[in-house]
């Protein structure tokens, strides 16, 4: 789960991280109360969305006076922001945070990531502040300086040491950057986070180390303890489908094809995806209607998939382990009759229960596709959208 | 022989008495695995399924001479259930929970490593020995023993892969499924390097997915130490980046972990890939009867 910049913010400050006066504002009658409350002159004025590459597409701006300020926020206050981490449609702006300005005097990036490789939390800094790690890892992986931190002893002070004279921090700048490296590990095993970034970090021309940009992913998985962190959630960021599908407990991402797939299994469901595009089709979607599946939650399935205008097909795979094939077989008749279905429909059944599900969908007399392997069912989806085109 | 479980196993379930516990281990008694106890705290004294339950996972140790765990607890309290496991000496763990905060894995680990105990999963349908021991969630009659040795990232996909094998005449000699989280307690590495050593194993089939690079530094041992050959399918070569697809530890992030580079350092390491999931007992059988 993504926080927006001024929530990892007020996490960073609660956890004794540096950051600047800020305030966030929702709507552009708040703009001059909030500037106010900053005081100065000038501020630095950013759209809150779940994505980088803010800075490129004008989303982040200095304004030096009120006016500026209140027009900036009439400008992207309900507008759709689209930067190179998101897709064409962009993210929603439903905030915006003022900050008071900072005098930079040279940019570090800060992070931590659970490393899969190597099994741990690892924090890693370069001198190559305000450039997307990834970046760095590719063309400058020799600038990137790594602590590893063992789960069973936590985050040591000399390696944040380490870290700061490698950086070519001096004297009172390591003992500030000691302190945010052990706060922020602090912060990333208590808030049981999956990423934080402090891009860039920045020297203050007065020599202060400095949080100005701030973010935080949290593990979805350890929500259910993490009450606090689940109110930050901001629906306004999620696709609409996707969010929807969760409340169903089934796992969706909208895809640009036309072949709606609904798959038992998140492995077996990319693998379908996979095969459609093998026999020249093209997925509209990712969806794993889980272990845990009933009649209702196929019907739901249905609903979202035919909720996507580009559907012209629908390929259902199931390969019945703890599901059974009969139960998605009622779920499939039911949403028949609740929504109507005008495209085809092909399903794959395997596994458990499924000539009991084969012979509902045959009872029922609906105009269901029945296919006999997994090359049929992938072969007549693809040749079925075609026919719709 | 087999890796990992066999006939004579005995098995003790960590969550015996709970919805998931009571369906799993009712199919896992049908097929004849030796489960021999129940562990949920406070139950000690009790029945269930006609097994006798205990408070804690040493009761249950000490009398049944139990070796091995299957884990059914809520994710909350996954990670004490595990710890009790390992601190109890067990040989081997396996987890179906899904849903376990990734750092209580990486705890887990820092156990694991001081210990000889073996943590299989989480969020995976457990292992297989066809015939003989069945530890999970996976649908029994698709199996058939074999010398086929079976490891997966994914629950269905493992059942599509060992139906395609056993629809083309073979069997399998295990199943293990490592689970989809991005810290599991068994790698592809580990139990390759099992079925590497089971005389039993003649050919391995790996199903893996995209996130990580587990397939990548699985393709560099392969080509160091395996001399069985090694049919390989990834899934997700049309997933989008950044997006998580079901599986925590499926996604593509900063680039890495895409399908395409997976098959890439597998190629390079001499195993038989398979870009078509429909393919893979194809694949296998020309390997095996050629």
């Amino acid at each position: 789960m993504n926080l927006h910049e001024y929530q990892a913010k007020a996490l960073f400050h609660e956890y004794g991280l540096p950051v600047s006066t800020g305030q966030v504002v929702q709507n552009a009658n708040e703009v001059l109360k909030a500037l106010a409350e900053i005081g100065g002159n000038s501020w630095v004025a950013k759209v809150q969305v779940h994505a980088g590459g803010r800075g490129k597409v004008g989303g982040v701006k200095l304004v030096s006076s009120m006016d500026a300020a209140q027009e900036f926020a009439s400008t992207w206050l309900g507008k759709r922001l689209v930067t190179h981490q998101t897709d064409s449609d962009g993210q929603q702006v439903s905030s915006i945070y003022f900050e008071s300005l900072t005098d930079i005097a040279r940019e570090i990036y800060l992070g931590a990531v659970i490393d899969r490789a190597c099994q741990s939390v690892v924090v890693m800094a370069s001198t190559e502040g305000g450039v997307e790690i990834e970046t760095v890892a590719e063309e400058s992986p020799e600038k990137i300086i790594k602590a590893t931190i063992d789960s069973s002893i936590g985050a040591q002070g000399f390696q944040g040491r380490a870290m700061a004279y490698k950086l070519g921090l001096e004297k009172n700048q390591v003992r500030q950057f000691t302190s945010i490296f052990l706060n922020l590990c602090r912060l990333f095993h208590e808030l049981d986070c999956a990423l934080v970034e402090v891009n860039p970090l920045v020297v203050t021309k007065a020599g202060d180390v400095h949080c100005l940009d701030a973010k935080i992913n949290i593990d979805s998985n350890a929500i259910f303890r993490q009450p606090k962190l689940a109110e930050l959630r901001d629906p306004s960021q999620e696709d609409p489908r996707e969010e929807h599908a969760a409340k169903f407990k089934l796992s969706y991402v909208a895809m640009d094809g036309n072949i709606g797939c609904m798959v038992n299994g998140a492995g077996l469901a990319m693998g379908t995806m996979d095969l459609v595009k093998l026999y020249g089709g093209s997925p509209a979607n990712f969806l794993d209607v889980g272990g845990g599946v009933n009649a209702a939650s196929v019907a739901e399935a249905f609903k979202i998939i035919l909720s996507d205008p580009q559907v012209r097909a629908v390929l259902i795979n199931i390969f019945g382990g703890i599901v059974s094939c009969a139960v998605i077989a009622e779920g499939i008749v039911e949403a028949y009759r609740e929504v109507g279905v005008s495209v085809s429909v092909i399903v794959r059944f395997d596994g458990n229960n499924a000539d009991e599900g084969r012979e509902f969908l045959r009872a029922s007399g609906l105009a269901i596709i029945a296919a006999d392997t997994l090359q049929d069912a992938a072969q007549k989806s693809v040749d079925a959208a075609r026919a719709q085109l | 022989m087999s890796i990992l479980v066999d006939r004579n196993t005995k098995v003790l379930c960590q969550g015996l008495t709970g919805s998931q516990g009571t369906l799993h281990s009712t199919q896992a008694l049908a097929y004849g695995t030796k489960l021999v106890a129940g562990v949920t705290p406070g139950r000690g004294g009790s029945e269930h399924l006609g097994l006798p339950v205990f408070d804690t996972v040493r009761d249950a140790i000490d009398s049944t001479g139990a070796t091995v765990s299957v884990i059914y607890v809520p994710a909350p309290f996954c990670l004490d259930s595990i710890f009790e496991s390992i601190e109890a000496g067990l040989d081997l763990v396996v987890c179906i929970t899904e849903g376990i905060p990734t750092l209580d894995m990486l705890k887990a680990k820092a156990l694991l490593n001081r210990t000889n105990t073996r943590l299989v999963g989480p969020n995976c349908p457990g292992v297989i020995t066809p015939g003989e021991c069945k530890i999970g969630i996976m649908p029994a009659e698709i199996h058939r023993p074999g010398n086929v040795g079976v490891v997966s990232r994914s629950g269905t996909l493992t059942y599509e892969a060992v139906k395609q094998i056993t629809d083309h005449g073979f069997g399998q000699s295990t199943c293990v499924g490592i689970g989809g989280d991005p810290v599991p307690g068994t790698h592809f590495i580990d139990v390759i390097e099992l079925f590497e050593s089971d005389p039993q194993t003649d050919a391995i089939v790996m199903v893996g997915e995209i996130g990580g690079t587990a397939e990548e530094e699985t393709a560099d041992f392969i080509k160091q130490h395996v001399s069985k050959p090694v049919i390989a399918y990834i899934a997700g070569a049309t997933a989008p980046k950044g997006k998580r697809m079901g599986h925590a530890g499926a996604i593509i992030a900063g680039g890495k972990g895409t399908a395409e580079d997976k098959y890439a350092a597998l190629d390079a390491a001499g195993a038989q890939t398979v870009r078509n999931l429909a393919h893979i007992g194809d694949a296998l059988s020309q390997v095996l009867r050629s």
